[in-house]
């Protein structure tokens, strides 16, 4: 087999390295201190596994439908339904609440609003054939809009676009990495990653989705319900990309707020693809994504920022094309 | 309120609103048609209107600047057909990826070329003006030449053989791979055109904004099924739409709480009934071309 994909990392990074070039920065000069910076830096590292928390749920929510052979780009909706019903049983919760009734409460939400929208758009595919790509870019628009209309109408607190704090019981602890907003929801991703990684290959599961997506008509004559892994895997999707609020709102920012997380659900799709679909593959592939946005922005005097945002469409694009010279 | 829509400044709002959708919608059937998906609508629009600013900025000209978008919608075009037709990769991640890198060059360039963080130096304007901005009647005229052309035409047969039956075109020797080529370097201009239209309406580039319009012509496509004559009705009605709730928000001052919240919530309504008649109407008729997405 080919193995193309270090040749689409390299090939991303001379394009990343000759906008460098073009904004008059020297590209080694750039890279290593982006490296220096974030390495040697508590508070940095801390907001990699804090990027990389979310990153690794939302491309679990990819990665597995694909697996099927469903693309899964509503992992925006996904993750906004869960922060929007996270925050709202948070704060809806009585100021007492102990953490052993909030935090399930809490996660419980986050999961049901993120596997609503991935169970609504597995039905729409398996039950009345509807595309999940275009079904999910209208639900990407239709839960942004929704979310911030409700939030501004009942949550958001005069004037301004934060919502009241959740309880205290539902906030989960920091971990001590310098003030960073690096949570104990690390270890909500982590056990994600090993419960899928378990489930895909262990499992009878795993077994059908794979098989699923490797030929529909052979699972089904096999006795697989075709339709009803569909439902199954984009359920699981949008439960697992629902699952990273609890690191934005209960792990950080402790309240609905405009834009949270937002961006999280479409660089899923890099993390799924540049992990290669494995869930371990995709939990190292988040640990890069997350160095490189928050080693963007440690090397924000030196190249503009939006230039990390270039290169992570163009690390999608490289994977893409290498993708498919790999299949040939 | 019905006289505040009875006017003529109203239908210019809506023929102002409209045009970039038509444009956008138009380019995104003729790309699809061909079997090409089409999912960088967005990308197409963002950067046309980027070039279009930039270049009218540069010349001082507005025509130079439509020139500029129409070039840039191009460009984007030829690096999603090139990735997905020849190279092979999957239309729909070269879609999504290139609406990422669009969104992040787009400020990136306001930054390397300007040091602006959100918008770019004035370029001339259109304004309001309905009569004097070339784009519309321009948009008025695709509206009617587009749907001939893939109706009436060669080219235009050839595209909907690559989008239907591409082994009907090998087979009397026409490349679908160049065919979609050139139907999505088409689109791709019609695209950029709507680019142009929203950054020389208010005479400058502002970060992102296309707000997700490249996504709702898609809708627009879909919903017409991709019949190009029907994609530039449905585009009206959006514009419809959409200047009605901004002509409701000036209006309807006071209000409740929830009168308030169904006008915050109009916009979504394209997306909305995309998605019910995506999953309650189906029929021969609006069904996508049957190699769409396939190589």
């Amino acid at each position: 087999m080919r193995r193309a994909w270090p040749v689409a990392l390299l090939a991303s990074m001379a394009v990343g390295s000759t906008l460098m070039l073009i904004v008059g920065a020297s590209p080694g000069h750039v890279w290593w201190t982006m490296v220096e910076r974030v390495l040697t830096s508590r508070y940095q590292l801390g907001q990699v596994l804090y990027k990389a928390t979310g990153l690794a749920l939302t491309g679990l929510a990819v990665s597995i439908p694909l697996d099927a052979g469903l693309f899964n780009i509503g992992g925006e909706a996904q993750l906004g339904a869960g922060i929007f019903t996270c925050a709202l049983v948070g704060t809806a919760l009585p100021a007492g609440t102990p953490a052993v009734i909030a935090i399930p409460a809490c996660t419980l939400a986050a999961v049901a609003g993120g596997a609503l929208i991935g169970w609504l758009i597995g039905v729409l595919r398996a039950r009345r054939d509807a595309h999940e790509v275009i079904t999910s870019i209208m639900f990407n628009a239709i839960v942004a809009g929704v979310v911030l209309v409700e939030g501004s109408a009942y949550i958001f607190q005069g004037g301004t676009t934060t919502g009241a704090p959740i309880v205290a019981g539902a906030q989960l602890p920091q971990l001590p990495l310098g003030g960073s907003a690096a949570n104990v929801a690390l270890f909500i991703a982590v056990g994600a990653v090993a419960l899928v990684w378990w489930l895909r290959s262990r499992t009878t599961w795993g077994q059908a989705w794979l098989a699923v997506g490797r030929d529909p008509d052979a699972a089904r004559s096999v006795g697989i319900s075709v339709a009803r892994v569909q439902i199954a895997v984009m359920t699981g999707a949008g439960a697992l990309a629902g699952l990273a609020a609890t690191s934005f709102v209960m792990g950080h920012k402790h309240a609905f707020e405009q834009g949270l997380g937002a961006g999280t659900g479409l660089l899923g799709i890099v993390a799924a693809l540049l992990g290669r679909l494995s869930p371990i593959g995709v939990g190292l592939a988040s640990l890069l994504l997350g160095f490189l946005s928050v080693g963007g922005l440690a090397v924000g005097e030196l190249v503009p920022e939006e230039l990390i945002e270039v290169l992570l469409g163009v690390v999608l694009l490289a994977i893409a094309v290498a993708a498919a010279w790999e299949r040939k | 309120m019905t006289s505040a829509i009875l006017t003529a400044a109203f239908l210019a709002q809506v023929i102002r609103i409209a045009v970039p959708y038509v444009f956008a919608a138009l380019g995104g059937s003729v790309t699809e048609r061909s079997g090409n998906i089409d999912l960088a609508i967005e990308a197409k629009l963002l950067f046309g209107a980027f070039a279009a600013a930039a270049f009218g900025h540069a010349t001082g000209s507005a025509l130079a600047g439509i020139a500029g978008g129409v070039a840039a919608g191009m460009a984007v075009a030829a690096v999603q057909l090139g990735c997905s037709q020849w190279l092979g990769a999957d239309q729909v991640i070269v879609g999504v990826a290139l609406n990422v890198i669009a969104l992040g060059g787009t400020r990136f360039l306001l930054q390397a070329i300007y040091h602006e963080g959100a918008n770019s130096p004035p370029a001339p304007s259109y304004g309001d003006a309905v009569l004097t901005n070339p784009l519309v009647p321009a948009a008025f005229v695709c509206a009617i030449l587009v749907p001939l052309a893939v109706r009436r035409t060669r080219w235009g047969l050839r595209l909907r053989a690559a989008g239907d039956r591409p082994d009907a075109l090998v087979a009397v020797g026409v490349s679908p791979r160049r065919t979609r080529m050139y139907a999505g370097l088409v689109g791709g201009a019609l695209a950029g055109a709507g680019g142009a239209q929203l950054s020389l309406v208010v005479g400058g580039f502002s970060a992102g904004m296309s707000s997700g319009r490249g996504y709702i012509a898609l809708a627009m496509v879909i919903l017409a099924g991709w019949r190009p004559a029907l994609v530039a009705i449905a585009c009206l009605g959006v514009a419809f739409a959409e200047a009605l709730s901004i002509q409701v928000q000036l209006h309807a001052g006071g209000g409740g709480a929830l009168s308030r919240q169904v006008v915050d919530l109009a916009p979504l309504l394209p997306y909305v009934v995309t998605l019910l008649v995506l999953v309650v109407y189906r029929s021969r008729d609006r069904a996508p071309p049957s190699a769409l997405g396939k190589l």
